[in-house]
């Protein structure tokens, strides 16, 4: 018996209409974050 | 501390944790008890998700790894967002749409129950040793700086979250941990605050950023391949997943937390909330230290923070070493508040040559600061082998009591029981929980219809773990690094976990036999190489979770093929 896959529901955020968009912003923001923290490092050193 | 500041402080801890009792008082469904209210919306989860990571030593040792080695350690959270998003599409679906209470129940029924029980077990003994520092860690600081009894701080604080864990389960934790992390962002703000605003006026943001950047204290990503290095960008994001994944996504304290909720939404949303703030909430920890660190370039510095174990043995017989050693740091002090003034006015000079000879200096001048605070380390050695010669752990907390002013100490030192407290609950919960489901109704399958029994089974358990954890704390010696000592012990154990799961997810074909014996052919390998190699502790996330993997493919190809319906029914 295989169970029917889960309905994924819409995430209902302002400006995703799938979770897979969610989860894009989420990696974009966390590369935005590595390059933010290099750029720090570099000009304060 | 005065009065005004054990007002702040017990009314703050004790009003939160009986609002949190009485509120729940009346959980009498097992559903709700094990997993929280069905209500719960995806600001709340990630708040509990936040707060049961956050641990008192967060707020204590972190600042203090930004005052000593910099910000750097930021890079161990680089894999957390990616392990998110992995659990948010593949772990959390699976769980909610099975309905279970525990991780562990899952394997158990995508496997068998020797693996559910391996899975469990693995969990149990991590977590129960850790639960022991988590309440040991902060005790042993916070009684060391303000004067406080040890044996009694642990009691104190390990009663205080037994009581309204017992009483209200899983919706008492999430309730009160809101309210802890409103005081804990609210405390770490205003210290913040104080620390810029005691600065020098000509100083700002930006010099102190610039003075601690040159003394090398926000060199925040290494791109360094060494993996002898503890923090690199390579290991934060290879490791750092690993680990991360493996906390979130099979650790009962975290699954727990969002497991329940109202829909499948607001626990994804929980998690991705998570996401976007560790890191730059991590970042400002550390740099808290860096700023701390920048303030006492500024002012007299000790020369080791742990006063009351400096003083203990300054008193002794070798007091005219310590006193020695005292006024040879006060001497370089002051001769690096010579340079960092010399090196200041070359910046305003704009001349590079006079400002790269001036930075040299400076640097030269910190190194020799640096040297003696080693020699004071070698000296308390000398004086009692067992003295605790790490004191960036009592940076933070010493600063807030030395430098702070009455009524903001008795809220940071809320921050840091409001932390204890919170992730403390959620591991009782989860212990709890897990013993519950995963052993005692494993052996007694007839009582798990029982809705009342469970739930009373459940608090026995949850008070058990509490007190198990407060006898540990008390009869226990700890490393003295204490947040890499929970990430070690973590690490060890939790790529296995992983690999069992990630097994379970997407190597359909490998059956129970098979994945047991392969982890516990992984867990011995990490063991033997925990013991020979020196490499990040991080790694073994990751060898964990592939020794599992392979091991257990290579032995599913001499053992018989599991059932294709079980696996079919299991797997995404």
């Amino acid at each position: 018996m295989k169970p029917a896959p889960p309905a994924d529901d819409p995430p209902g955020v302002p400006g995703f209409r799938t979770w897979r968009g969610v989860y894009w912003f989420v990696f974009a923001c966390f590369v935005l974050v590595v390059v933010a923290l290099t750029l720090f490092s570099r000009y304060f050193a | 501390m005065n009065l005004l500041d054990w007002v702040v402080l017990l009314g703050t801890m004790v009003g939160i944790a009986a609002y949190g009792a009485w509120r729940t008082r009346h959980t009498d469904h097992l559903d709700t008890y094990l997993k929280g209210s069905k209500t719960t919306g995806w600001f709340t989860i990630g708040v509990s998700v936040a707060a049961t990571q956050a641990s008192a030593i967060t707020f204590l040792s972190i600042p203090g790894q930004g005052f000593e080695s910099g910000i750097g350690f930021v890079q161990n959270y680089f894999g957390l967002p990616l392990a998110l998003i992995i659990v948010c599409a593949v772990f959390l679906p699976i769980y909610r749409r099975l309905g279970v209470y525990t991780a562990y129940e899952y394997l158990g029924r995508r496997f068998d129950g020797k693996t559910r029980l391996l899975g469990a077990g693995l969990f149990l003994l991590q977590r129960g040793l850790a639960s022991g520092v988590t309440i040991y860690a902060p005790a042993i600081i916070l009684s060391t700086v303000l004067g406080w009894r040890l044996d009694l701080t642990i009691i104190g604080t390990g009663l205080l979250v037994i009581v309204y864990t017992v009483t209200g389960g899983s919706a008492a934790v999430s309730l009160t941990q809101k309210w802890q992390m409103a005081v804990i962002f609210g405390g770490m703000i205003t210290a913040g605050s104080v620390v810029l605003a005691r600065l020098p006026e000509d100083l700002g943001f930006a010099g102190a950023a610039h003075l601690a950047g040159a003394l090398g204290k926000l060199e925040a990503v290494d791109f360094s391949l060494d993996p002898a290095k503890r923090y690199t960008l390579w290991s934060g994001l290879f490791g750092g997943l690993f680990l991360s994944l493996s906390y979130f996504g099979t650790d009962q304290s975290q699954v727990q937390r969002y497991i329940g909720g109202a829909s499948l939404r607001e626990g994804r949303l929980g998690l991705v909330f998570n996401a976007l703030l560790k890191i730059p909430m991590q970042f400002c920890i550390l740099l808290l230290g860096a700023l701390v660190f920048v303030f006492y370039q500024f002012q007299p510095a000790p020369v080791f923070h742990n006063r009351a174990e400096w003083a203990h043995h300054a008193a002794g017989p070798n007091g005219a070493t310590f006193r020695a050693l005292e006024e040879k740091h006060a001497v370089l002090h002051a001769a690096k508040q010579e340079q960092i003034a010399a090196w200041r006015e070359a910046r305003s000079s704009h001349d590079p040559a006079a400002e790269a000879a001036a930075r040299a200096a400076l640097v030269a001048a910190n190194a020799a600061t640096d040297a003696v605070r080693a020699e004071a380390k070698q000296a308390l050695l000398a004086a009692d082998p067992r003295a605790k010669i790490k004191d960036s752990d009592y940076v933070f907390i010493s600063f807030i009591v030395a430098q702070l002013p009455h009524g903001i100490v008795g809220l940071l030192v809320a921050v840091m029981i409001a932390a204890a407290l919170g992730s403390k609950a959620g591991e009782l919960n989860a212990l709890g929980t897990t013993t519950t489901i995963d052993l005692w109704r494993h052996f007694r399958p007839l009582a798990a219809h029982d809705e009342r029994r469970n739930i009373r089974v459940a608090k026995w358990f949850t008070a058990f773990w509490g007190v198990f954890a407060i006898g540990f704390a008390l009869f226990a010696g700890f490393a003295e690094n204490l947040i890499e000592a929970i990430n070690i012990l973590g690490s060890i154990f939790y790529g296995v976990v992983l690999g069992l799961f990630l097994v379970a997810f997407f190597l359909r074909k490998i059956g129970g036999s098979a994945v047991f014996w392969g982890a516990c052919a992984a867990q011995l390998l990490v063991f033997a190489l925990y013991f020979t190699l020196s490499i990040s502790y991080l790694w073994y996330n990751l060898i964990g979770c592939a020794a599992c993997m392979i091991i257990s493919a290579i032995l599913q190809t001499f053992l018989p093929r599991i059932s294709r319906i079980d696996a079919d029914a299991q797997t995404p």
